[in-house]
């Protein structure tokens, strides 16, 4: 019944897309509670969660990919709905009609602040944790309280195996003291030649004693190699260990003796595939078939996806926080060519209705050659366009992100970034696409 | 002209785009030909406040703020006196309740600097929202965010502002912030003054004076910010 129900829901709500799954598994949570519990006890092997500020629903799609890979059927939240109803909707969707699940495996990926209200329903076998940073501050308080939901978490599910990123002090600070077994992934070598510690703002401090970490290497962030002068806090030794990166063209690097080798831009890039790989491997996976799903995966969602309209070259992607965004900017001046940029920020409950964190982020980059215009957007374009007023940089206020686009494919210079948060990513995506026809 | 900005412990209380507060002060500043200097001042380092003009004191968790209260201890005897000498100071959440007496908090007591008569105890819920405030000295209102579990008393002191929308200092008085001779503590952020122009030039004015004995601000095109402040008010209040 509750299976029907959500079905029919999310069918007649496909037209508003990612809202109708949340709806659906609403529905289906309100008819059946226990519906999210049976449907994933029916996974015959392991279940996979993938949790992190950022990256994780393309870590989380890479990772199904690649499971796919061998041939595994699985469960699967792409669309990146990742509170309770939305997990609950993929399980609930991926089942038959008579309540029977039909899958090997399942990847999902969870909001940390989620994590206490999913984990009743199943224990995960793993969990992959890519990154901590500042996100949406008003509705998690401060990181520290994330941190400690996560901590509670995993005491959840003492048998779940961690796959943390090594070089981020936080995650990994977590993963050691959490008392589960665990796995880390890292990049050893020191990618970046000028690297300040300006951009530091969370995790600078031991979490253990307090002191201020030593850092041999930054590659972004507070990612890097660190070690705490004062007690015995440092990052752990690395498993999945990717050295000889290139990011030349497209992005390679080594791990385990393979070579790994991507068509996409963006550092962070490197961290998803190497979650992903990571994670599959330490479920004692071989995966020979990585390189190729590598090369048909295609990051959706508006993750750096590639649009054509009226010949101009459309970028749509998102960032949700300053981290993100920093890494958004640099993966945008990794592009040599001249270039359009569109900024478009809402304050929805779900982007986090505090919008500090622009005045975070090294919009200040934008003042380099390359940058034809900026135009900001959204909801709240006010702020963004003061935000670069006060670094000295010129801005068009076009609140309605379709005519916004509509403006700049007239009259841009057929290289076109579209940069948005969370909500925003929804409803650019589906004026492009519209636009795309 | 020049005017110096002490950025107090920004390595530990930087939560809420508290390089947005600098960045105009900065800017408000050079726009008008007066020389800006911004001084960080690392955890480690001593504050000399006799070459200070304005000092931020911006928020941090809770657990920051306490390894920033045993600092600010060190030096709470010349904070205090720069403030009694009319000293301009900004404090923005946390750095707002380390300027009272304590933060009673479920984990303990956070002493504060004792340089103005607030107190401030921990409450439940957050109190999270935006938030527009009005005061007459200003020629039109004050908008921004807020977050943050205190509630923070302020006795007779005077508010910053009313509150026109939000919670302010305890959800209850209806009054936000406290001006103190020239102490501006406030619970917004978002951040403060770049959507409150007037503000920051309230900051910038006061500092002037008190160096140079100039109160005269060169005006400038502040349509962008007013047009931004507009919109948070016209959202949020009804009229």
């Amino acid at each position: 019944m509750a299976i029907w129900t959500a079905k029919i829901v999310s069918t007649a709500c496909r037209i508003s897309g990612r809202q109708g799954v949340t709806f659906a598994g609403k529905i289906a949570l309100k008819i059946d509670p226990q519906i999210l519990r049976d449907l994933a006890a029916q996974v015959r092997e392991k279940i996979f969660v993938v949790c992190g500020t950022n990256g994780k629903t393309t870590t989380n799609n890479l990772l199904c990919s690649a499971i796919e890979s061998e041939g595994k059927k699985l469960v699967c939240n792409h669309t990146g709905s990742n509170m309770l109803a939305g997990v609950a909707a993929a399980f609930v969707l991926a089942a038959k009609n008579n309540g029977k699940l039909d899958a090997d495996y399942a990847c999902i990926e969870i909001d940390e602040a989620s994590t206490l209200r999913i984990f009743p329903h199943f224990k995960p076998d793993y969990i992959v944790l890519t990154n901590l940073f500042r996100d949406q501050l008003d509705r998690y308080g401060e990181i520290d309280i994330t941190m400690d939901m996560l901590n509670r978490a995993m005491k959840m599910a003492p048998e779940m195996t961690v796959i943390v990123n090594g070089d981020d002090a936080l995650s990994a600070y977590l993963a050691m003291e959490s008392g589960n077994p665990y796995k880390t992934y890292g990049i050893t070598e020191r990618v970046f030649d000028s690297q300040s510690d300006h951009e530091i703002r969370e995790g600078r401090f031991c979490k253990k004693c307090g002191a201020q970490l030593e850092y041999e290497f930054y590659h972004y962030s507070q990612i890097g190699k660190y070690r705490c002068p004062s007690c015995d806090f440092a990052r752990p030794e690395i498993d999945f260990e990717a050295s000889h990166i290139d990011m030349s063209d497209g992005l390679s690097f080594d791990v385990e003796n393979r070579h790994i080798s991507a068509d996409y831009k963006g550092f962070y890039n490197i961290y998803n595939i190497l979650a992903a790989y990571s994670a599959a491997r330490t479920a004692g996976m071989s995966i020979p078939k990585f390189e190729e799903v590598l090369k048909k995966f295609n990051p959706q969602n508006g993750r750096m996806e590639q649009f054509r309209i009226k010949g101009t070259h459309v970028v749509l992607n998102l960032a949700k926080n300053p981290a993100g965004f920093n890494q958004n900017i640099s993966a945008v001046m990794e592009d040599e060519k001249e270039k359009d940029i569109i900024i478009v920020i809402n304050d929805n409950a779900q982007d986090g209705t505090d919008i500090s964190w622009l005045w975070d982020v090294d919009f200040d980059r934008f003042a380099a050659p390359g940058i034809r215009s900026i135009t900001v957007s959204g909801i709240r374009c006010q702020d963004m366009r003061l935000r670069m007023k006060y670094v000295d940089i010129q801005s068009e206020l076009i609140a309605d992100v379709k005519t916004a686009i509509e403006a700049r494919v007239a009259d841009g210079c057929k290289n076109l970034y579209v940069l948005v948060n969370y909500t925003a990513l929804f409803s650019t995506r589906n004026i492009l696409v519209g636009m795309q026809k | 002209m020049k005017i110096t900005i002490g950025h107090l412990y920004p390595d530990l209380l930087n939560l809420y785009g508290d390089r947005g507060n600098i960045q105009c002060m900065k800017k408000r500043c050079e726009w008008r030909g007066i020389e800006a200097e911004v001084r960080e001042f690392q955890n480690t380092d001593t504050v000399d406040f006799a070459g200070l003009d304005i000092v931020l004191l911006g928020g941090g968790s809770d657990r920051e703020q306490m390894l920033v209260c045993e600092k600010l201890k060190l030096i709470q005897k010349s904070f205090r006196d720069y403030v009694e000498d009319h000293g301009v100071v900004i404090a923005v959440c946390g750095g707002y309740q380390l300027l009272g007496h304590y933060y009673d908090t479920d984990d303990g007591r956070i002493e504060g600097l004792s340089l103005v008569d607030i107190y401030t105890e921990q409450g439940s819920p957050r109190l999270i929202s935006n938030i527009v405030i009005e005061n007459e000295i200003f020629e039109y209102p004050i908008v921004g965010f807020e977050n943050h579990g205190g509630r923070t008393f302020i006795g007779d002191n005077r508010p910053l502002g009313k509150v026109m929308f939000g919670h302010g200092n305890d959800g209850k008085s209806g009054s936000e912030g406290i001006l103190y001779k020239n102490v501006v503590g406030t619970y917004l952020h978002g951040p403060l003054l770049p959507k409150n122009p007037h503000v920051c030039d309230y900051l910038i004015r006061n500092a002037l004076e008190r160096k140079y004995g100039v109160s005269e601000l060169a005006p400038l095109d502040d349509a962008q910010e007013k047009e931004a402040n507009r919109y948070i008010v016209e959202r949020f209040v009804s009229n």
